[in-house]
């Protein structure tokens, strides 16, 4: 892995598939590239990495803790003793590194900072400089009012909002099935790889919202998406080529997540989960935190999101065989707890 | 001084709520409007009003929310107050505050906070 910047990724990211095969695990690979609801294709792996003490006595997580808490994920995911060695596979050093977090819910429902920089921090201990990654999400002031410090000096660690007088929206539209839509410049021309930050929530009209719906906050029109409960939009969404191309890993914070009332944030329907998920495989990873609502919403008495009327059926959708995103199979899931 | 107000008509409402805002919609909202306050100048309280098309609108929102473990104090035409948030309900006004902090006396000061709001809806 001496001469990995001279491999292109397609070189690389059968490298990593290959090694982590060897070692009997899913592949650290992008499992868009897959089709893992095939009985001869390894598991989707879902790890979830859980700190009861996270958050101490306090109001928010302990950034030392969470550091903590996404090693022990990221290196449960990749099965290696280095905290770092998972980033470096998964990036190369002369890559631009995006991290789409979700901040629309305001700071008691949005990615945390903490986590954030626990990511920028291993990324630059991989190689990437500072000036190569990209924290971003739709707007500035969405960013700003979740904590984010916002930053677009190109020296730096960069916090931009789409709405950024310099970023915007790309010119091309894109469609597929019933999205048209135009993506962020970020996303279309800035980022080589992408990082999906997503938080753990329910969601009004999707049923639940993860690593899938946070494509929602890619593009100019979000607002067109949400008819049938957001379904087929979401998996819709999630075909078109810079999101599938560039999306390799996903951080979910799922250290305070919320059961009903989302996606913005209720208190009474908010609680510690005390959790970090990381997957690369969308559908499995959104299977997963359906499973930990439901389970949630079954201990305080709630009705399922089936008898509520808003099943997460998206999640199916963007597994079946026109889609191919992952798999909500439970069986092809190898869930990890840690 | 006073709280910077953000409004926002029914076709502005997903760029604030999100999803959120489909239910609105069906149940008719005719604008939304949200500021930033500070309990006892320390804890951040973000107040929403939305107007509905009528009472019953507000109600029809009210009545979709779990009331979970609320306390019902007398506000309003129905009310629901919660460790770091209040919901209420006065006329075609439906009023959200939402607090990012518990503390002691929070509950209190929300519910001042919503008696101010009442008296002006009464005016």
């Amino acid at each position: 892995m001496t001469n990995m910047p001279e491999k292109t990724r397609r070189d690389f990211l059968k490298e990593c598939a290959i090694g982590a095969l060897a070692a009997g695990a899913a592949p650290l690979a992008f499992a868009r590239d897959v089709n893992p609801t095939s009985a001869n294709q390894p598991k989707s792996k879902v790890v979830i990495a859980r700190d009861a003490a996270l958050f101490g006595s306090g109001a928010n997580p302990e950034a030392a803790r969470v550091e903590k808490l996404l090693d022990r994920a990221m290196q449960a995911y990749a099965d290696s003793s280095d905290p770092v060695a998972p980033w470096k596979k998964l990036f190369k050093p002369n890559e631009v590194v995006g991290l789409k977090v979700n901040t629309i819910a305001g700071p008691g429902l949005s990615t945390h900072v903490v986590l954030v920089e626990a990511i920028c921090e291993r990324l630059q201990q991989a190689g990437i400089k500072p000036a190569n990654i990209v924290v971003w999400d739709r707007t500035n002031g969405e960013l700003d009012r979740a904590g984010y410090t916002l930053s677009s000096d190109p020296n730096r660690v960069r916090f931009v909002g789409t709405d950024s007088q310099d970023i915007g929206y790309d010119g091309t539209l894109l469609s597929y099935g019933v999205v048209k839509t135009r993506l962020s410049n970020v996303l279309a021309r800035t980022c080589d790889a992408m990082i999906n930050v997503p938080i753990l929530k329910h969601h009004s009209g999707a049923g639940v919202t993860l690593a899938l719906k946070n494509m929602y906050g890619v593009n100019n029109n979000p607002d067109k998406l949400h008819a049938n409960n957001c379904c087929p939009a979401i998996a819709d969404i999630n075909m078109l080529p810079p999101i599938r191309n560039k999306f390799r890993l996903i951080v979910a914070d799922a250290m305070t997540g919320c059961f009903e009332g989302g996606p913005m944030f209720k208190p009474q329907y908010a609680w510690r989960y005390n959790g970090i998920l990381v997957a690369t495989d969308p559908v499995a990873i959104d299977q997963t935190a359906w499973d930990i609502i439901e389970r949630k919403r079954a201990e305080r008495g709630l009705k399922t999101l089936q008898q509520a009327g808003t099943p997460p059926k998206y999640i199916a959708v963007a597994a079946n065989s026109e889609h191919r995103l992952g798999t909500d199979d439970p069986s092809r899931i190898a869930l990890q707890e840690v | 001084m006073s709280p910077e107000v953000r409004t926002f008509s029914p076709d502005q409402l997903s760029e604030y709520i999100d999803g959120d805002a489909e239910k609105y919609l069906k149940a008719g909202v005719k604008s939304t409007s949200t500021a930033d306050y500070k309990l006892n100048n320390q804890i951040q309280v973000v107040v929403d009003v939305y107007t509905m098309s009528s009472p019953a609108a507000a109600k029809t929102i009210f009545d979709s929310e779990p009331a979970m473990d609320a306390q019902t104090p007398t506000l309003g035409d129905a009310a629901r107050l919660y460790t770091q948030s209040l919901i209420f309900r006065k006329g075609p006004y439906l009023v959200r505050m939402v607090a990012y902090q518990e503390a002691p006396q929070l509950p209190l000061a929300l519910l001042d906070l919503g008696h101010a709001f009442e008296s002006k809806f009464s005016r």
